[in-house]
């Protein structure tokens, strides 16, 4: 720092200005203390929950276990990764699990009973997701319905509809050879590609963290440093490849799951670096603010509902593939409340405004963790459903203490 | 970023309100309000509460709609049935309640709705805009990537200030914008409003603070009851204003004066 002249963004000399590796930790410390509380609990739960689970049984922690608890959670990740989009602008879809069984009920009917081509099913079933969300946003924008009760006649409607679609049988078996069911239960990464997929997000946050140095550096702008990019893409790039070696003990990593995260990546890319992003977290955070802004809320908020149900149903072709089956029971029981779950424990606050497309990653995983560790203890259905629901209950309670504990720290 | 289409000179009538009307209901908030706004003057809009200050800024912003009238702008009849429109044509609004996001971070809510590169929003190119502007009102905003909610009400006053200059309106209008600031950041605001005046903006100003519209308006229109109640200038005498304001030569402000005055002689 031989450059005399301050930064622009370091003018003013009562703020204290965190830099480098030190600096990036105190800051974090400052934002967890404040009630910013991001992705801590949920890292912090999925440790909890492993270590548990592993003492009580060790099968936990088997690599072919992990590989079946991902497989696992790539469908319930995909809707939850809707809810993430309604619960951004403080609204909520109850009617996810009835869409997602209403999807799979219309991919068999249109692939297996039908004859229809398996893209020309699946597309037909993400497009009858698509046109419910805009049933719900028309119903949110022309009404002022507010979505719970609007997705709760959700609910019950397109379950009806499922059950109608299906037919007196009830359920349609999905052919085992089929390209759908090998990607639900077979299809597995090459090593090699996993190992390269596990490296790329280091690189690439290492190549844009130098570039947004250098940007800024360009425009007298001060950065953190280069040495906090390069120990976080450390961190991952070791986190990612101790996960894939092992994964590669057992199976490998399931393309489903990889499919899943690529989502992810590109919705958590939406939120944060694009206009419509923007305006979802401004919808979500002052409508009427954002409204004066010109922002059209209305189409904002039918964005989110379109994706929600859009999510759902591709959440439920994904369920059906990795169940080879389209039945009356797909979608019911607890796939609403993991979904939103899911989402709410990843840290996406249910008031609006705040969370991430990682946050239906996270939560997931420790959705499927929990249910996954139940399995293998044998404890019925009825004692999941309630830990489920325990934690489901924890989690938004942890919401509610870290907001009021922003809101007296001077934080949104 | 289209706000300056044509350029304007000093003096040439920017908007121009005819017999605009605004009924709620069975309430008339406001009744044949004219109104001019010319490049390069500040024009104060006063009124007691209830006078329909707030109303007729809303009718400017494209946040109501008027019952009747019209409204012309740079010679055409216009409609603002949206903020959006009225936004796109250059007039902004700070409003009183700033209408900011809290759960976002300064430099996001100064470009909200106008980001630049939508598809791959240009965070650095907006930061430095951000500085640049504050620094030009001299705001003292300690960084532009915290959030809102932990700004001071002052802070809050000059990032809605700063936001509606964004765009390079040519009409501002200021909701009560002293109301909540300290002493030198009210001066800083005054200066503000006079430089960009001076660049060739109307603005106006809506304020309940007699020394702050004396300081800076060419024309002061006295709004009473939601009708038209006289045009004043900043040398008119203070009672003509209070009387204008309250409707009456002899009211509680000048019976105040009156009665210290009594007090001192006596």
């Amino acid at each position: 720092m031989t450059d005399t002249r301050p930064t622009l963004d370091r003018a003013d000399t009562r703020v204290r200005h965190d830099e480098g590796i030190a600096g990036a930790v105190r800051a974090f410390i400052d934002r967890v203390r404040s009630g910013d509380l991001g992705m801590l609990p949920v890292a912090v739960g999925l440790l909890l929950i492993s270590a548990v689970f592993t003492v009580l049984n060790p099968v936990f922690l088997a690599p072919n276990n992990l590989v079946n608890l991902l497989f696992d959670a790539a469908a319930v990740g995909l809707i939850a990764l809707g809810v993430v989009c309604v619960l951004l602008l403080g609204e909520i879809d109850l009617s996810i699990g009835s869409m997602s069984g209403l999807s799979s009920a219309i991919t068999g009917v249109l692939w297996v009973q039908s004859g229809l081509p398996l893209p020309l099913a699946i597309v037909g079933a993400v497009l009858a997701g698509a046109l419910v969300g805009l049933l719900y946003g028309f119903l949110r924008n022309r009404f002022e319905m507010p979505s719970f009760v609007a997705t709760l006649a959700g609910l019950l409607a397109l379950l009806g509809l499922q059950l109608y679609i299906l037919g007196p049988t009830g359920s349609i078996n999905l052919p085992f050879t089929s390209p759908l069911v090998r990607f639900g239960q077979l299809l597995i990464m090459p090593a090699w590609l996993s190992y390269i997929l596990a490296v790329l997000p280091g690189a690439f946050l290492l190549y844009s963290g130098a570039q947004t140095i250098r940007r800024r550096a360009e425009a007298n702008l001060s950065s953190a440093g280069m040495s906090v990019v390069i120990a976080k893409a450390a961190l991952l790039t070791i986190a990612l490849l101790v996960a894939v070696y092992y994964l590669e003990l057992g199976r490998g990593v399931p393309w489903m799951f990889g499919v899943f995260v690529l989502f992810v990546m590109v919705l958590n890319y939406a939120l944060t670096r694009t206009q419509w992003g923007r305006s979802m977290f401004a919808v979500g955070g002052n409508a009427e603010a954002a409204r004066r802004s010109g922002i059209n809320v209305q189409r904002i908020r039918l964005s989110a509902f379109v994706l929600c149900s859009s999510f759902a149903a591709l959440g439920g072709v994904f369920a059906a593939a990795r169940l080879a089956s389209a039945s009356q029971q797909a979608g019911t029981g607890d796939v609403n409340l993991n979904a939103i779950a899911a989402a709410v424990i990843g840290g996406t606050s249910l008031f609006g405004g705040r969370g991430s497309a990682w946050s239906a990653l996270l939560g997931v995983l420790v959705i499927m963790a929990i249910s996954n560790g139940l399995t293998l203890l044998n404890l019925s259905s009825s004692l999941r459903y309630m830990i489920t629901g325990a934690v489901l209950a924890i989690a938004v309670i942890v919401d509610s203490l870290a907001r009021r504990s922003r809101a007296s720290h001077g934080r949104a | 970023m289209n706000g300056t289409g044509e350029s304007l000179t000093k003096g040439d009538l920017i908007l121009s309100l005819r017999g605009v009307s605004k009924q709620f209901g069975a309430v008339t908030a406001l009744a044949d309000i004219e109104l001019d706004i010319h490049a390069g003057e500040v024009v104060a809009l006063v009124g007691d509460n209830g006078a329909g200050k707030s109303t007729l800024v809303k009718v400017l912003a494209g946040v109501h709609q008027p019952t009747s009238g019209t409204i012309q702008y740079m010679g055409r009849e216009v409609n603002f049935d949206t903020p959006g429109k009225a936004l796109e044509m250059g007039i902004a609004t700070v409003f009183q309640d700033l209408a900011l996001c809290e759960n976002l971070d300064v430099v996001a809510n100064l470009f909200l709705g106008h980001e630049v590169n939508p598809w791959r929003l240009d965070e650095v190119q907006m930061e430095v805009r951000a500085w640049t502007l504050l620094q030009e009102l001299a705001a003292r905003i300690p960084s532009v990537r915290e959030p809102i909610a932990s700004l001071s009400g002052g802070q809050r006053q000059t990032v809605a200030i700063a936001r509606s200059l964004l765009l390079d309106p040519k009409i501002i209008m200021l909701d009560e914008p002293t109301a909540a600031l300290g002493v030198a950041q009210t001066a800083e605001v005054l200066n503000l409003i006079e430089r960009v005046r001076d660049r060739g903006h109307g603005v106006i100003l809506i304020s309940h603070n007699m020394e702050d519209v004396r300081a800076v308006a060419d024309r002061i229109v006295v709004l009473r009851l939601g009708r038209n109640n006289g045009v004043f200038t900043a040398e008119s005498s203070h009672q003509d204003l209070v009387a204008a304001i309250t409707g009456a030569t002899e009211n509680s402000v000048s019976r105040r004066a009156a009665r210290k005055l009594e007090e001192a002689e006596r």
